[in-house]
Order: structure tokens, then C-alpha cells, then sequence
């Protein structure tokens, strides 16, 4: 399977009557099993680019490519859970065809065991975001797209959650698409990292990580970060 | 406790009252209390009773029904919106008085007449509880039911029903408290059964015994449907959400 998106551009009217750039002409696609990262300044454009590729909003021009038997998981900034149904139940109503077993796995690694019975009011926003990756990862996406997951979580439960994405996407093929601001959730993650200008978002450079993600030492990622650094100053 | 306190001040206030007015205008409790055990006994008083019960759930069942979905539309569609309005402020400000009348005049002296009339009255105002709670939608709720590929009834029934719950709560209690009021006109107006009916044979002829045995008696029902049905729905409705202190 393979994502691909080629947008020729986004204009957004404002109340005030004026219309406004919002993305520039862009171009990427994503392969089973690779994990594309976004990153950019805030309010670049990212959300829009993803309300784009998941077919929320048709007012663009370009096209977006993903088959359309294309299974999709996703995980919004704020956690969007159903706050009239438990936990378990929203993540079956996602996700209907989920088996017993699977849901089982996926409350122990996320450690939501506990919490499965209750409803999100009465849960953190770190327990909510967990619930969140659950229910998407539920669905077993075949496109799987994270908007900023990790935002505003402390740095300890942050990495624990980095981790867990990491071995649920090890887990099985799926074409995973990330919004981050984090470079260290970028370089930990992504196969293929797309770094955005400020708004109208244009893609300014394109780096490919090749080493296996499970395979990257702190040394390598050290590496990495300082590589990334220079090119991004060059490209300036 | 405090509730039935309150219940019993209210009945020495009129026990009092009865002792210095004339005994045909305002009947003390005890005589009123006769009327009705005389016409439970006859079996008349369960009889006008179930007539207007029947009446009330039939109307309050179509216009809940109707106006529901009517407000559901009214509040999705910009279309349904714009030309529903003019037709939703016409019927909430038509007197009931004028839409029972044209019923029986339009349909003649029948049960349809009368419920329709009574369910056309309730109607624009679950219209305008449901187009309001409609409008208040969580649309990031409804992306994510789209993005997950939900199945539109499964969407409508979990995500979208307990939304509007609340709203359709409000508005089966309102319109209830709407309907209890209307159904006594139109019987009295063009019914042969019923309190209301019963309720204009005591006004001809001045039986204020007679009045007020079905008023009280009909004015407990709906109490006890109020809160034996309607207020545990309510709570049902919104048991998701934190506790109020």
C-alpha cells in the first residue's frame, strides 16, 4: 500500500473576507511500513495537511492517493473520546471487529487494564492520549496518523509512550504518519522526515534516516541530531 | 419529607380558607375527597382519566417524534433551516386556542382532530429545543467517527444521540408540562370523554366539588408520571456526567 499526496495548493477564506495561503505546492508519498514524520512551526499548516490526507476536507487543490479499502487509525491532538462511553467501549466502537485478546494486549501495554470501565471524564489527559492510541491502534490501520501524540505529556511518560508507538508500528505493516514538534520523537521514530516552512507549508527538505529504527544507539542518534542541525542551517 | 410538608400546608391553607367562604364556591377538603371516591367508585373518574392520558401520549409521542426530527434536520441542513423558519415562528406563536378550533372545524369533532391539534401545538417547541442541540454538535466528534469509519447508525446512536439526550429531555418535559395544559381545552372544546370534558359539565353547572375532584386528581397523575418517568430519564440522560455538587 502507499500514500501518496501531491497538493498544488490551500487557500482558506478568513470572516474578515480576506483569503489566506495556507499551503503551498507540496509533494510525498509513504510506504508500507515507513514511518513519515512532519515536522514544522506552529500553525505552518500541519493540521490542515492532515484534515487534507484524511479526507475531512475536500477544498484543496491536487490529489491525495490512498486505496480506499485503506484502514485508518488516528490519534487527534486533543484525545476526541466519547465521554458518555467507557473506556472499552470507545475503543470497540472504533474498532468493532477487535478481538478479545488483541484489546487485552493493547490495555497491557498501554496500561490502561485498570481504567477499561471508566469514562474519560475520569481520566488524565496522559491516561485519555493512551486510551487514544488504543482505540487507533485498535482498528489495525493500515494508515496510522499521529498529530502530535506526545504533546504537553511530561518527558518520563512522553518517552514510555515514544517507546510504545515504536513496538506497536514494529508490530505490523502500516504507513504511519507523524506530526511532531519534538526533533527527538523525529529521529527515534521516523524513517522519513519532512521538515515544513511557516505557513503557506512548503516541504524545505526531505532526509531519510536508513538505520532500522530499533537499531539506533544514543551514539547514532547523537549523530543524527547534529547532521540534521547543519542541514538545517544550510538550507536557511 | 419536606415535599409532603409542603403538600399538607398547602391543603390546611385551603381547609382554612373553606371555613369563611361559601361552601359552593370553595368545598373543603373532605367534600372533594367524597366526589372523588364517589366517582372512582362509579368508575367514571378512570375512565375520562384514561381517555385524557391516552390522548396526551398519543400527541406527545407524534410531536416528540416529529418535532425531533424536524430539529434534527432543521439543525444539520442550512437548506431545511431557511425554509423551516418562517413555518417554526408561525406555529410557536399561533394561539393553541386558534389551531384547536381550525381542527375541528377542518377534521370535524373527531379523536384525529384532536390530537393532532393538540400535537401541532407541542411541536414547534421540540423543533427549536432539538435544531438548538443540534447546532451544538461537537463536530471534531463527528471527524472522528468519519475518520474511524464508523457506520452511519452506529455514528448517529453513540455519538450523536447522547449528545442531544439532554436537549431531548428538556424538551419531553417541557412539552409534557405543554400538552397537560392544551389536551383539557381541546376536550373541553369538541371531546364527549375525558377531564376536561368533565371539567366543562362542572363549570355549566357550578359544581365546584365536581371541578376540583378531577382537576386535583388529574393535577397528581401528572405528578407522579413527572416524577416516575420523566425525572429518572433525565438522569439517565446525563448520568455520564460529573456530579454536580
Amino acid at each position: 500500500m502507499r500514500l501518496e499526496v501531491e497538493i498544488t495548493g490551500k487557500t482558506y477564506r478568513s470572516a474578515a473576507g480576506g483569503t489566506h495561503e495556507v499551503l503551498s505546492p507540496l509533494k510525498f508519498a509513504l510506504q508500507s511500513g515507513e514511518v513519515g514524520v512532519l515536522i514544522g512551526p506552529s500553525g505552518c499548516g500541519k493540521s490542515t495537511m492532515l484534515r487534507i490526507i484524511l479526507g475531512l476536507d475536500r477544498d484543496f487543490d491536487g490529489q491525495v492517493a490512498r486505496p480506499p479499502e485503506a484502514r485508518i487509525g488516528m490519534v487527534f491532538q486533543e484525545p476526541r473520546l466519547l465521554p458518555w462511553r467507557s473506556v472499552e467501549q470507545n475503543v470497540r466502537l472504533a474498532a468493532p471487529d477487535v478481538s478479545d485478546g488483541k484489546l487485552s494486549e493493547l490495555f497491557r501495554i498501554l496500561e490502561l487494564e485498570a481504567h477499561r470501565s471508566h469514562f474519560p471524564g475520569e481520566l488524565s489527559l496522559g491516561l485519555a492520549r493512551r486510551v487514544a492510541l488504543a482505540r487507533a491502534f485498535a482498528v489495525e490501520p493500515d494508515l496510522l496518523v499521529l498529530d502530535e501524540p506526545l504533546a504537553s505529556l511530561d518527558d518520563a511518560l512522553a518517552g514510555r509512550l515514544r517507546d510504545e508507538i515504536a513496538t506497536l508500528v514494529a508490530s505490523r505493516p502500516v504507513m504511519t504518519l507523524l506530526v511532531t514538534h519534538s526533533l527527538d520523537d523525529a529521529i527515534r521514530l521516523g524513517d522519513r522526515l519532512f521538515f515544513l516552512s511557516p505557513r503557506p507549508a512548503r516541504i524545505v527538505q526531505e532526509v531519510p534516516i536508513p538505520i532500522p529504527r530499533a537499531e539506533r544507539s544514543e551514539v547514532e542518534l547523537a549523530r543524527i541530531r547534529t547532521e540534521l542541525a547543519a542541514l538545517l542551517l544550510e538550507s536557511k | 419529607m419536606l415535599r409532603l410538608l409542603s403538600i399538607a400546608l398547602l391543603l390546611a391553607i385551603w381547609w382554612t380558607a373553606a371555613l369563611f367562604v361559601d361552601g359552593a364556591k370553595l368545598p373543603s377538603p373532605p367534600v372533594v375527597l367524597h366526589v372523588i371516591i364517589a366517582e372512582a367508585a362509579s368508575g367514571a373518574l378512570f375512565l375520562h382519566l384514561g381517555a385524557t392520558l391516552a390522548r396526551v401520549a398519543l400527541a406527545f409521542v407524534l410531536a416528540m417524534s416529529l418535532g425531533s426530527a424536524i430539529g434534527y434536520l432543521m439543525g444539520r441542513v442550512k437548506l431545511a433551516d431557511r425554509l423551516g423558519d418562517p413555518w417554526l415562528i408561525l406555529l410557536l406563536n399561533l394561539p393553541a386556542l386558534v389551531v384547536i378550533v381550525l381542527a375541528y372545524i377542518w377534521a370535524g369533532l373527531t379523536e384525529a382532530a384532536a390530537i393532532a391539534a393538540i400535537a401541532i401545538n407541542k411541536l414547534p417547541t421540540a423543533v427549536v429545543t432539538l435544531r438548538e442541540g443540534t447546532r451544538a454538535l461537537d463536530r471534531s466528534l463527528d471527524e472522528m467517527a468519519t475518520v474511524f469509519a464508523m457506520p452511519r447508525w452506529r455514528a448517529f446512536r453513540h455519538v450523536v444521540l447522547p449528545q442531544l439526550a439532554p436537549y431531548i429531555a428538556a424538551s419531553a418535559r417541557s412539552g409534557l408540562s405543554l400538552v397537560w395544559k392544551i389536551v383539557l381545552v381541546a376536550e373541553l372544546l369538541g371531546r364527549p370523554n375525558g377531564v376536561g370534558f368533565e371539567i366543562g359539565v362542572a363549570f355549566q353547572l357550578f359544581d365546584t366539588p365536581r371541578l376540583l375532584a378531577y382537576s386535583l386528581t388529574f393535577a397528581a397523575v401528572v405528578l407522579v408520571i413527572e416524577t416516575a418517568l420523566v425525572q429518572p430519564f433525565e438522569a439517565r440522560a446525563t448520568r455520564w456526567r460529573p456530579r454536580a455538587a
